[in-house]
């Protein structure tokens, strides 16, 4: 052992410069990868805006919630929505695919830097999650009546994108635990009641008492009352109550993702 | 089965003068338990710089998890396991190495000179694209998207992956599986350039063909264990010998008393019996059986070799029985 340690001393050293475009290249592809999966961007970007179109656009035409129109309350709850679906299909259905199959250990056999695959998933689901948003708004603005400041517009895409962070985790955490094939329906299984009863499909008082009052303990229920919250249909509940339960929620999440992660090792032999 | 199997012995021997006998990866001692499985008994195992090793063995002998063990896939469950002088999951080391892992499913979306640009992004001096295209046959399709591409293709493009960071050391893990004859011998010449430009290559296959062709060093695994160790043509001689077809009416019983045989099976109507020495036995039978017909004699391959070598390993009472 001496001898090869003499023989083949460590020489070599990452530059900063080489990781950045590892990290680059990542998520370019991560991203290029999706956006030619018609299934995965159709279903991610198609959904949120169909729901907006017929419930936020043609339906309910100049309707009220409260103080702001239901063709602005709806851009945030369906963006929510969206944000939501981004999350977790790029990271869930991502991580069981590339797990499941063996194409994660070719990476991790590979010097790739450690987080540029997490990175670059976290960051194809944010372009995503901007991209419904921003068609939500726009849609909106063009034929909902929508009057919105850029300003406003701005800080409700961030924030709705940042906040789905911790969808991001919840993505990841269900990618260590389900296969590659169930992943999607798993994701479905999850996400479809989840909105639901968070509020993002119909206004939450529209739900019946008892999914009221489950729907306050749901994370997607804070990301939403932070995007009505900007456009000024909040229900007057601190915006850092809802950001400490997405925080919590996140943490959470990417605990139970690294004990998948883990438990990983060893699945296969031969 | 392999029909025809090139002399071994025709073949140019250069690994003398090409390894230089530095270990650059061993396996101590290592045992590897999944559960209940035992996958790897107390292996001992090394690599020298610029030779090529096969590690030859049955499915399920153990040989991918040696090779996840030398990528830091796995840990050990006890000894150590050094590559490079450390451990082999320090970015150090795998910049240093590349890997061809069997996988059953690749980003489908992404074509091929992008996965190539990705992966080469990882190492700090990477082949050009243009020269690992034509390494591993590529440049024709290099704009296709994997998901286009023939169970062939991609294997080679998993070539290219492994190769793209020009790295001192290979792991292939069944390189050539599903690969048409034609392909595997390309794919053989890519693998010998690579060690003559001084690179070391550990390989795993359940072709002996491709163990007896390619390796300077054959390592034979068996149910997580190395039950033989040598060139190609030292595991070949340790079973030399002849295999006997024929179709005979004499009991298999009194066929496996007989002096020199190693193994008798019966083969639909026909027995085959493995002998040290044909002549012999054939006159003994002939005696015997004046119907017999149906004689074939010809000589064990690697492939019997192995079989035997795998045999002798695994039922004792066999073994006892032709005593």
């Amino acid at each position: 052992m001496a001898t090869a340690s003499t023989v083949f001393a460590p020489e070599l050293t990452q530059p900063l410069g080489r990781t950045f475009i590892s990290f680059l290249k990542e998520a370019r592809y991560e991203f290029l990868k999706y956006l030619r999966i018609p299934m995965y961007a159709v279903s991610i970007t198609v959904f949120p805006v169909m729901f907006y179109v017929l419930f936020g656009l043609l339906m309910n035409r100049g309707a009220k919630m409260g103080d702001v129109g239901v063709s602005t309350y709806l851009i945030a709850t369906y963006g929510t929505f969206g944000v939501l679906a981004a999350s977790l299909f790029a990271n869930g259905a991502g991580v069981a695919m590339d797990r499941g199959l063996g194409w994660m250990q070719v990476k991790r056999a590979s010097p790739m830097p450690p987080f540029a695959y997490f990175v670059a998933k976290f960051i194809t689901s944010m372009i995503f999650s901007t991209i419904v948003l921003v068609a939500l708004i726009l849609l909106g603005i063009s034929f909902g009546g929508v009057h919105i400041a850029f300003s406003m517009a701005a800080k409700l895409t961030i924030t709705l994108v940042l906040g789905a962070l911790p969808f991001c985790a919840m993505g990841l955490a269900i990618g260590y635990f389900v296969g590659p094939n169930s992943a999607p329906g798993m994701i479905n299984l999850i996400y479809l009641p989840l909105s639901f009863a968070s509020g993002l499909w119909f206004p939450i008082e529209a739900l019946p008492k008892f999914l009221q009052a489950i729907a306050v303990h749901l994370p997607p229920y804070h990301l939403a009352q932070l995007g009505l919250g900007i456009v000024g249909a909040g229900r007057g509940e601190s915006a850092w109550s809802h950001w400490q339960a997405l925080i919590g929620f996140g943490f959470l999440c990417l605990g139970i993702a690294r004990l998948g992660f883990h438990r990983d090792e060893g699945k296969t032999f031969g | 089965m392999i029909a025809t199997l090139p002399d071994i012995e025709s073949r140019p021997q250069q690994k003398d003068s090409r390894s230089t006998g530095a270990v650059v990866a061993r396996l101590q001692g290592v045992s590897k338990t999944y559960g209940d499985v035992t996958a790897l008994r107390n292996i001992d195992f090394s690599v020298q710089a610029g030779e090529i090793v096969a590690l030859l063995g049955p499915n399920g002998a153990g040989k991918t998890t040696a090779v996840k063990l030398f990528l830091g896939l796995a840990k050990p469950t006890t000894g150590g396991v050094n590559v490079f002088g450390g451990n082999p999951v320090n970015a150090e080391v795998r910049m240093r190495t590349g890997a061809m892992l069997q996988v059953a499913k690749v980003p489908e979306t992404l074509r091929v000179r992008e996965h190539i640009d990705l992966f080469s992004s990882y190492y700090p001096k990477p082949l050009p694209l243009a020269e690992i295209l034509a390494i591993a046959g590529l440049s024709e399709i290099k704009d296709r998207k994997f998901g286009e591409l023939s169970g062939g293709q991609r294997q080679r493009v998993l070539f290219a992956l492994a190769i793209c960071g020009d790295p001192d050391l290979l792991f292939l893990d069944e390189p050539t599986v599903g690969l048409d004859v034609e392909a595997r011998r390309l794919l053989w010449d890519e693998i010998r350039k690579l060690v003559a430009r001084g690179k070391t290559v550990l390989l795993t296959t359940h072709y002996l063909q491709e163990a007896d062709e390619l390796a300077d060093r054959v390592v034979v695994i068996n149910q997580g264990t190395i039950i033989a160790e040598g060139t190609p043509s030292e595991i070949k001689s340790k079973t030399a010998g002849k295999k006997i077809r024929c179709v005979t009416r004499i009991p298999m019983e009194f066929i496996c008393g007989l002096p020199g045989v190693l193994k008798v099976c019966q083969d639909r109507e026909a027995l085959e019996i493995q002998v040290s020495e044909a002549e012999p036995v054939l006159r003994e039978l002939l005696q015997q059986d004046s119907q017999l017909s149906g004689i074939e004699v010809t000589s064990a391959g690697l492939e019997d070799a192995f079989l035997a070598l795998t045999q002798d390993n695994n039922s004792e009472t066999e073994a006892a029985r032709r005593i």
